[in-house]
């Protein structure tokens, strides 16, 4: 479980995110949605330590992350797996390499335990076929599926995907979605996905954070977030034709 | 209008402070102790590799070709009966080790090894691969950008070793070709008058080692730190070798005036 509380974000003059409470909860996909600019990945990156906010904790199972030391940091970060937007794939490593990487900086395992356990992840995720081959040579929703293997091969958890659909068709995004999901049950994993994209919303959100102007504006789950009076929510959510034609199909 | 430019000067002093600071958080968070020393070997020695040995070819090219030219334009300029012409291979021997290669090199690798490390940490920046190492835990600059140093600091001094031979030996080539002047009396030149032969080799080594590390704690400050796209890659490529050179510069006129005088 990860505890958010009372957290302030500035960048300069700026003020990004406004004392934001939330608590995204141990074996659940969490989502954090709002529009582009709204603060969504400022406050992703505050929770895994790539921003130090200015007040507030970050509580993983009660260890604040901001308060503790170098070390203790550095060990809970290797409990945190990431899917970045672009993938973050090393364009100098194979496939393989890529998902050995943790093991390799991180464990005592040897060269054959790390390639089975390589082997194992790739598999999960249904790409092991492209091992040998460069990020450049893959397409997007290969190189998201690599990227996720090597954010689980250390068996984190904590998982964090920031816009894991972003550049990906529908039935990619499908596939995406779903694997997160079954990995964050397989695993028992705490998820935190931040995305805008609606579609993720009502296949994996279980736990949903709305973040407006850099507020927690609402929170609730994918069935509320449908049947909500908010206004920022009802905008944001029935924005698309589709999203607009299905809410005419429920009212009627 | 005075106010605007006076505001401007004093914005841009303290940009200079705050690089200079961020420049040293660098360096110091650069030497703590690696996560695994096999990986970090590993990385040593592709670094030496990339920015040294994938170097030696432009090295040997124009070191052989400014040997060849020094010959001639000192031959030709020599025109008193008085002067002997061994005076040729002393010269070519004196410019080569003081200046020609490690100077004229070093600003040379500060091209295409500055813009290349640039380039890399710039681009790993943008795409995130530099925050995706920091979450999994790993000192990013310890891992990324020290290897690149210790691996410019060792290997650049043997380079320019290479560039001084390979400097000597298109002299030998002009005087073969041209026959401006005797091959026995370039040799004579080059191996006469040797008394400070090896203080001048080691100050040309040392002041390579010295410009290795400019170049490439330069060259990575200004790609770890960019903030933007590819534009921005581009720019931090252009900053890291026009910062690198004059720094180059001046600290060649720095350690000349320490050490010669």
């Amino acid at each position: 479980m990860i505890e958010v509380k009372n957290i302030d974000k500035s960048f300069g003059e700026v003020q990004i995110l406004h004392d934001i409470n939330f608590t995204f909860q141990e074996g659940k996909t969490n989502i954090i949605i709002g529009q582009s600019g709204s603060g969504k990945s400022v406050l992703a990156k505050c929770i895994v330590g790539l921003h130090k906010p200015e007040n507030g904790q970050i509580l993983y199972n009660g260890r604040d992350l901001i308060s503790m030391g170098k070390r203790e940091k550095k060990e809970i970060r290797k409990e945190i797996g990431m899917l970045f937007q672009g993938g973050a794939l090393f364009d100098s490593l194979t496939v393989e390499e890529n998902v050995m990487f943790p093991l390799t900086m991180f464990t005592k395992m040897s060269k054959k335990e790390m390639r089975e356990r390589v082997k194992f992840c790739l598999d999960r995720v249904n790409i092991l076929d492209k091992n040998k081959l460069f990020p450049s040579e893959i397409s997007g929703g290969m190189q998201k599926r690599v990227a996720i293997a090597r954010a689980i091969v250390m068996k984190p958890k904590y998982l964090f995907c920031d816009e894991p659909n972003s550049g990906l068709d529908p039935r990619t995004s499908i596939l995406i979605d779903d694997l997160i999901k079954d990995l964050t049950e397989e695993y028992k994993m705490t998820t935190v996905v931040i995305t805008h994209d609606m579609n993720s919303v009502l296949e994996i959100g279980e736990n949903i954070m709305f973040i407006y102007k850099g507020k927690n504006h609402w929170t609730g789950d994918k069935e509320s977030i449908l049947t909500t009076q908010n206004k920022e929510v009802t905008d944001f959510v029935y924005s698309s034709k589709f999203m607009r034609m299905y809410r005419e199909k429920i009212m009627k | 209008m005075l106010i605007f430019v006076v505001n401007k000067i004093i914005i841009n002093r303290i940009e200079y402070f705050y690089h200079i600071g961020r420049y040293a958080e660098m360096l110091g968070q650069m030497f703590s102790r690696p996560e695994k020393f096999s990986v970090y070997w590993n990385k040593l020695m592709e670094e030496i590799y990339q920015l040294g040995i994938k170097s030696f070819g432009i090295v040997v090219l124009m070191s052989a070709f400014m040997g060849m030219v020094i010959v001639i334009q000192t031959a030709t300029a020599i025109d008193s009966p008085l002067i002997p012409a061994y005076t040729v291979g002393f010269t070519t021997k004196q410019s080569i080790i003081l200046e020609f290669s490690p100077t004229i090199i070093s600003l040379i690798l500060a091209g295409k090894v500055g813009s290349n490390i640039a380039s890399e940490l710039g681009s790993m920046r943008v795409t995130e691969q530099i925050d995706a190492l920091e979450i999994m835990g790993v000192n990013s600059r310890n891992f990324l950008i020290t290897p690149k140093i210790l691996g410019a600091v060792l290997i650049f001094p043997l380079l320019i070793v290479f560039s001084m031979l390979f400097g000597f030996l298109g002299g030998w080539f002009a005087c073969v070709s041209t026959e401006l002047v005797t091959v026995e009396k370039y040799k004579y030149g080059i191996v006469a008058f040797n008394n400070n032969d090896m203080m001048y080799l080691t100050y040309a080594l040392s002041k390579t080692a010295v410009f290795a590390f400019i170049m490439t704690s330069i060259s990575a400050y200004q790609g770890y730190y960019v903030k933007g796209g590819s534009l921005e890659v581009g720019k931090a490529s252009t900053r890291a070798v026009v910062y690198s050179s004059v720094l180059i510069l001046l600290f060649n006129y720095l350690i000349t005036q320490l050490v010669l005088i």
